[in-house]
């Protein structure tokens, strides 16, 4: 579904990716564990296309198709989500204004027609009361006066009605309490199915408790040192990121 | 607290060599108020053209002109408009009938910067208008020009204790044929406890244009008063005077959108000179390609507890250029004082320009004063978060710069307002997306 092959990329002239190869299939939920500075979220930013990143080498292909050359929101489109560490706050832009264009943008591309305003608030409303999202958070500007958990909230509700075939969870769970990590959690699971890929990078363990990964990627000093089961998390929470940090140097 | 300023007026010098050495423009504008004294004689105006001939066409010189260059900018003034024709009417009659309003409420039509009766609809009860505006000077030399060479003009009374729930339309239509220069003067009073907005929308002139618009607007004690202007046509020079005077309790909000013009110069004095009154100013504009477009203020705090607020705007593209000056003078008398004024702006290419000048001249010792300015280009991070939701670039930028201007607007706080105001803005955007 999701393959990255020999990818290296810099900003501002710094090797941060360096020959990375990583291959997700349809329906997997990988794991992306690493220290910090390891450059997992450099690979988020990159894979959703964000400007700033120098890709000097190296392929994404998404579904066989490659992504590099596409703008950040033709991959949105073709089903690649980026659930953000830190969600922006954007004033001004009401959160429900976004989501209306968002949600209307993938459905003119896939030449549906645009939601009816009492079809749109449905979803809106269906998607927010699993996250248990309150009404009144989605009057506010996008983001904007959001706790830390309201954000994460939010970027799941997102991924929520975009449906996207690939999403890909940047440290969600951090800034996260253990009553908001479940509900960030629970919202994930609910969306898993055969055809939805995840990627979920994280430093710790604890989300994965909660989110239950298929394979466990270890990224040092960017690229991908290590693969393996659920229980190459477990064994990183015993014994830290040193093995392979030395191990890449 | 108190940031002091020396005030440098160039007619105090007795080395300035300009008032001598008169441009075209001015020698122009000396004859037409020549032309003018034959058919009428006013001392009143002929002292307002001496304070006008005293600084003549401001330069960069001149303090509160520092950003626009007027003398240089004017290669001449065009000739005044003559009072409109019956034909004139009639023109303006037709295109009048096809015009879609900005706002609902009662309009009142100036051709020529005449108030034409019988292009005007009826006024609401307990709003009069009357010939003639009381002599009101400010220590400007656009604002004395505008004494001198405006018609008659009229004043508009909202009587005591008077709420008028919609607004009233000033419709300044232009003529899109003929180069003219164009003042006009209007004063609109409030008595004590009258309640009214006010829209002046500036429609159809042309860059053969010149306009001088001036409002004067008196607030008797626990007036409320709100006042919009909306710029949206291609005059080649509109300098707007707009002057302010709050009596006790007085609570004036005001909004000026500007999206046309080569040359907008909009400067607004205000004087609050009684305690408690509130003033809530504030402005948009929206400009591209050459144009230029100076918003300069003053704000006096004259009486105690007051409070006022500046919140200014402006989205820069292409060449243009935006000016912003606010002064906001803290009188010894004006005690408890609470002001803070803000203007920011978003530059959209590398050669757009903002000049920003907030001051504060403060002579009261317990007051709480602030001011801000930024200017910035669109946050990256903010077009990535919704590019990578599937929104394309360019709706990407229309949306935040639509947040950004419309977070000014909303201000004004009337639906009345905030509706057609968000369209002009969104329209602009529309526009600008499609042209690039």
């Amino acid at each position: 579904m999701l393959e990255v092959k020999n990818l290296s990329v810099s900003i501002e002239d710094k090797l941060i990716l360096d020959n990375l190869s990583l291959s997700v299939n349809a329906g997997e939920v990988a794991a992306i564990m690493g220290p910090n500075g390891s450059g997992k979220s450099t690979l988020a930013y990159v894979l959703a296309g964000k400007p700033a990143y120098k890709v000097i080498s190296g392929q994404i292909l998404f579904d066989g198709e490659s992504l590099l050359e596409l703008q950040p929101n033709e991959r949105a489109l073709k089903g690649l989500f980026l659930a953000f560490q830190y969600p922006i706050e954007i004033p001004g832009v009401a959160a429900m204004t976004f989501l209306k264009a968002a949600l209307n943008a993938h459905r003119r591309s896939r030449g549906e027609s645009d939601l009816t305003t009492p079809d749109f608030m449905r979803r809106v409303r269906d998607a927010a009361q699993l996250l248990k999202i309150d009404q009144e958070m989605l009057r506010r500007p996008l983001n904007v006066g959001f706790s830390g958990g309201e954000k994460k909230r939010f970027e799941v509700l997102q991924m929520a009605l975009l449906a996207p075939e690939v999403s890909v969870l940047d440290e969600t769970d951090s800034g996260l309490d253990i009553d908001a990590l479940r509900i960030v959690a629970e919202g994930v699971n609910a969306l898993r199915n055969p055809k939805r890929t995840f990627v979920v990078i994280t430093h710790y363990q604890r989300l994965l408790d909660h989110i239950k990964p298929d394979v466990v990627h270890v990224m040092a000093r960017g690229r991908i040192v290590a693969s393996g089961g659920p229980e190459l998390a477990l064994e990183l929470e015993r014994n830290g990121y040193r093995d392979y940090a030395e191990e890449a140097a | 607290m108190a940031i002091a300023t020396t005030q440098r007026r160039l007619r105090d010098s007795p080395m300035t060599a300009h008032v001598v050495n008169r441009s075209a423009a001015e020698r122009t504008l000396a004859r037409q108020f020549a032309e003018q004294e034959r058919h009428e004689r006013s001392s009143a105006r002929a002292a307002a053209f001496e304070r006008f001939a005293a600084v003549g066409l401001p330069t960069r010189r001149v303090e509160a002109w520092h950003y626009t260059d007027l003398r240089a900018s004017m290669a001449d003034a065009a000739p005044i408009q003559p009072a409109p024709t019956r034909a004139d009417v009639e023109a303006a009659r037709s295109r009048l009938a096809g015009r879609e309003r900005f706002a609902p409420g009662a309009q009142l039509v100036l051709l020529g910067g005449r108030f034409i009766a019988e292009l005007s609809g009826p006024l609401p009860a307990n709003v009069f208008i009357t010939d003639g505006v009381a002599v009101h000077a400010v220590d400007d030399p656009l604002a004395a020009l505008n004494e001198a060479l405006s018609p008659h003009g009229c004043t508009i009374s909202i009587r005591r204790g008077a709420k008028i729930l919609e607004p009233i339309t000033l419709l300044h239509l232009g003529d899109e044929a003929s180069s003219y220069s164009i003042y006009s003067r209007t004063a609109i009073e409030f008595e004590v406890e009258a309640q009214a907005s006010f829209v002046e929308i500036f429609e159809g002139a042309h860059a053969g244009v010149q306009r001088h618009p001036a409002t004067i607007m008196t607030l008797a004690e626990g007036a409320l008063a709100k006042h919009v202007a909306v710029v949206g046509d291609e005059p080649g020079l509109h300098i707007e005077t707009q002057i302010y005077e709050l009596a006790k309790a007085a609570e004036l909000t005001t909004f000026g959108l500007v999206s046309g013009g080569a040359l907008t110069r909009r400067q607004t004095f205000v004087r609050m000179t009684g305690k408690d009154a509130k003033a809530s100013l504030g402005g948009l504009a929206l400009i591209d390609g050459a144009r230029r477009a100076d918003t300069t203020l003053q704000v006096v705090h004259a009486a105690p507890a007051g409070r006022s607020r500046e919140f200014y705007r402006a989205i820069v593209d292409d060449d243009a250029v935006g000016v912003f000056q606010g002064k906001v003078i803290v009188e010894k008398a004006a005690q408890k004082t609470d002001g803070a004024m803000k203007s920011q702006a978003i530059l959209l290419s590398p050669r757009a320009q903002m000049n920003e000048k907030p001051e504060l001249e403060i002579f009261a010792d317990d007051v709480t004063c602030g001011h801000g300015a930024t200017v910035a280009s669109l946050d990256p991070e903010h077009v990535f978060y919704l590019e990578a939701r599937g929104i394309t670039n360019s709706d990407a930028k229309s949306m935040l710069l639509e947040a950004f201007g419309g977070e000014a607007i909303d201000r004004i706080n009337d639906k009345l307002l905030v509706g057609p105001l968000r369209a002009r803005l969104a329209a602009w955007l529309e526009t600008r997306k499609a042209n690039t």
